[in-house]
């Protein structure tokens, strides 16, 4: 059990609480870099895509899990994302330029699509920002010139004039620098005014209001920031699939999505890495469970969904705080072993508010 | 009708305050000033329309008609969110927290007025909100202190006792910096210990902070011991306004609580029948 003796206000400020996270953060980097010329193609391609859908993930988090606005159409943001820098890149921006204009891009859409937040809750915002996400399936569909309509486009690769990431090293490690800074970010805000307006609108809108918090104002740059994320991914979705197409950024991605941060943890930046690795790692599993189900329920088309919607259930009825919450409560019994008691954890109905993050 | 020359003593006043919710009549034309520094409450029994009176202050309701106006501007001209700008801070009736952080960031929250930085600054965690961020804890922890916190500093408020919660919503109101501070029935749920301390909390706030207070409170030992004028209110109406002793001692107050002489008597002699009735 480790006590923190604090003696400054930074150390309430800095992100790293105590030593021991710098030296277990400082090592999962070490790992990250080290891992192009560890891991075998395969698993760098894997841990690719973790990385794609954590930058997705984290501001998806942001929004749902901290501000509390649930988006059913986040995906639809990664393909304004994925487009716009499939045509910028053929037109042959460099790729840091292209990258930022998708990002503001999807940004600039994500204020248009956060108007509506500003007069609906719950499920009349989820119903609003579906129809949006239907909206712009039908626009990449329709709009030929840009997005090659249903038959999709094919993405070169991100280059500088002459100079192309076009090895999956390359192309690993600048996926890295997306999400590491995206993360950095988002955690900065977190710890920082803008974040704590967040915090107070989703646990109790009229007190914040009460305590000076412009509601329209923060919920726009809430959904700003969290589709520019959702963009970023998307662009870097384009580059790793090297094709794209209306489907991949239909109604299916977005539950995918909100799948991923409600497994991984709502409320917890961690939450969206865990549930990005699950989101990535749960097919393969599946794959491999397959040989050992009979072969009615294994062959079946729809299996896939039928799992993920166990999963989905089983999490929100037995652990609402996702794989992080259930982390949390491991490393809880390590830490007091053996002074651990059952129902440390249990949720308390101790006022009538107090289950109010649903 | 009221010239508009601002008293310089005066720093909330309501004249004629209407509000009608369809065809109930909440607040009918309420007037009242509060002085700079004064403990201010409003008593009635419930449904009087004390918290209706809150809420339009803090804009929550619009009023009908009349107006209320705070160091001489309209406050109808305001919109809710710079209400805690003008430094008018508050509490409610039924505690609204931020549930899912802790004490301290509560606390934080309600610093959100002073902010200086901006959203891109935040982002990047410039030198310059680490200094804010700083300067934002040491005067939470200045609340902190006054309000005896330091216990529950990094706790949930989800699993605070209902006491506990009560002060913290005073603490994050203070931590505002307000000049007006309007509190919902500041002791309501509080056991009489704890509401001993609130009352000397809201004392120290008057003294040594010099906040003016604008209350509505049930608990006639409390409204007794920290208020320096009281209005009393009944059907939205204003019934008395005094000092607690004059108002206490009120005929009309009196009859609102328990009903005139004559009624009370009158409840007897339809009870007498049935009384004998049961006895036979």
């Amino acid at each position: 059990m480790r006590f923190i003796f604090k003696t400054s206000y930074d150390q309430d400020i800095n992100l790293a609480r105590h030593n021991g996270q710098r030296l277990w953060y400082g090592l999962l980097g070490l790992v990250a870099l080290a891992a192009p010329w560890v891991l075998p193609e395969y698993w760098l391609a894997q841990l690719t895509f973790i990385y794609i859908y954590a930058t997705v993930g984290v501001g998806l988090m942001l929004l749902a899990g901290f501000t509390g606005q649930f988006s059913i159409g986040h995906a639809a943001f990664m393909g304004v994302g994925a487009y716009a820098e499939a045509y910028l890149a053929a037109r042959g921006w460099p790729f840091p330029l292209a990258m930022a204009t998708s990002v503001a891009l999807s940004g600039a859409v994500g204020v248009v699509v956060g108007l509506p937040a500003l007069r609906v809750k719950g499920l009349y915002l989820g119903i609003a920002t579906l129809s949006f996400g239907f909206i712009v399936e039908e626009i990449m569909a329709r709009w030929e010139s840009v997005t090659g309509g249903s038959a999709g486009r094919a993405v070169v690769a991100p280059a500088i004039g002459d100079w192309k990431v076009n090895s999956s090293e390359g192309f690993y490690l600048l996926c890295l620098v997306c999400v590491a800074l995206s993360t950095l970010l988002v955690m900065n805000l977190l710890r920082s005014p803008t974040g704590r307006a967040f915090v107070a609108m989703r646990d109790s809108e009229i007190s914040a209001q009460s305590m000076g918090i412009t509601l329209s104002v923060y919920k726009s740059m809430s959904f700003a920031i969290s589709a520019a994320l959702a963009g970023l991914g998307g662009a870097l979705y384009a580059h790793k699939m090297q094709f794209i197409s209306p489907e991949q950024f239909s109604i299916v991605q977005s539950i995918d999505l909100l799948l991923m941060v409600v497994v991984g943890g709502l409320g917890s930046v961690h939450g969206a890495f865990l549930g990005a690795a699950f989101l990535i790692g749960m097919p393969q599993l599946i794959s491999l469970g397959k040989d050992f189900l009979p072969p009615v329920i294994g062959q079946a088309a729809g299996l896939q969904g039928v799992v993920y919607g166990v999963i989905l259930i089983a999490f929100v009825m037995l652990e609402p705080m996702g794989i992080y919450g259930r982390w949390l409560k491991v490393r809880t019994w390590l830490e007091l072993y053996p002074f651990y008691r059952r129902g440390m954890f249990k949720r308390q109905k101790t006022f009538q508010k107090s289950d109010r993050l649903k | 009708m009221m010239t508009s020359i601002p008293n310089p003593e005066i720093l909330l006043s309501a004249r004629d305050l209407t509000v009608r919710f369809g065809g109930v009549l909440a607040v009918n034309k309420v007037s009242f000033d509060v002085k700079r520094g004064e403990v201010f409450t409003l008593i009635g029994p419930n449904g009087a329309g004390k918290t209706t009176v809150f809420n339009l202050i803090s804009r929550i309701y619009n009023p009908t008609a009349g107006t209320l106006s705070y160091e001489g501007r309209n406050l109808a001209e305001v919109a809710p969110s710079r209400i805690a700008t003008l430094g008018i801070a508050r509490t409610f009736q039924n505690i609204e927290l931020f549930e899912h952080a802790t004490v301290l960031q509560n606390l934080l929250i309600g610093r959100h007025v002073h902010r200086r930085t901006s959203m891109w600054s935040d982002m990047l965690f410039l030198p310059a909100v680490r200094d804010a961020e700083r300067q934002t804890r040491r005067k939470v922890e200045e609340v902190i202190d006054l309000l005896e916190l330091q216990h529950y500093r990094d706790q949930l408020v989800a699993g605070l006792p209902y006491g506990v919660r009560k002060v913290v919503e005073l603490a994050r109101a203070l931590a505002t910096e307000p000049k007006l501070l309007l509190l919902d029935e500041p002791s309501s749920g509080l056991n009489v210990e704890e509401t001993g301390d609130m009352a000397f909390w809201i004392q120290d706030i008057q003294r040594d902070l010099g906040i003016t207070i604008l209350m509505v409170e049930h608990d006639m030992g409390l409204v007794s011991k920290v208020s320096d004028r009281v209005l009393a209110m009944n059907q939205g109406e204003v019934l008395a306004l005094g000092t607690p002793g004059e108002v206490q001692s009120n005929a009309a107050v009196i009859e609102a609580y328990l009903g005139t002489v004559d009624d009370v008597a009158s409840l007897r002699r339809q009870a007498a029948p049935v009384h004998a009735g049961g006895m036979a």
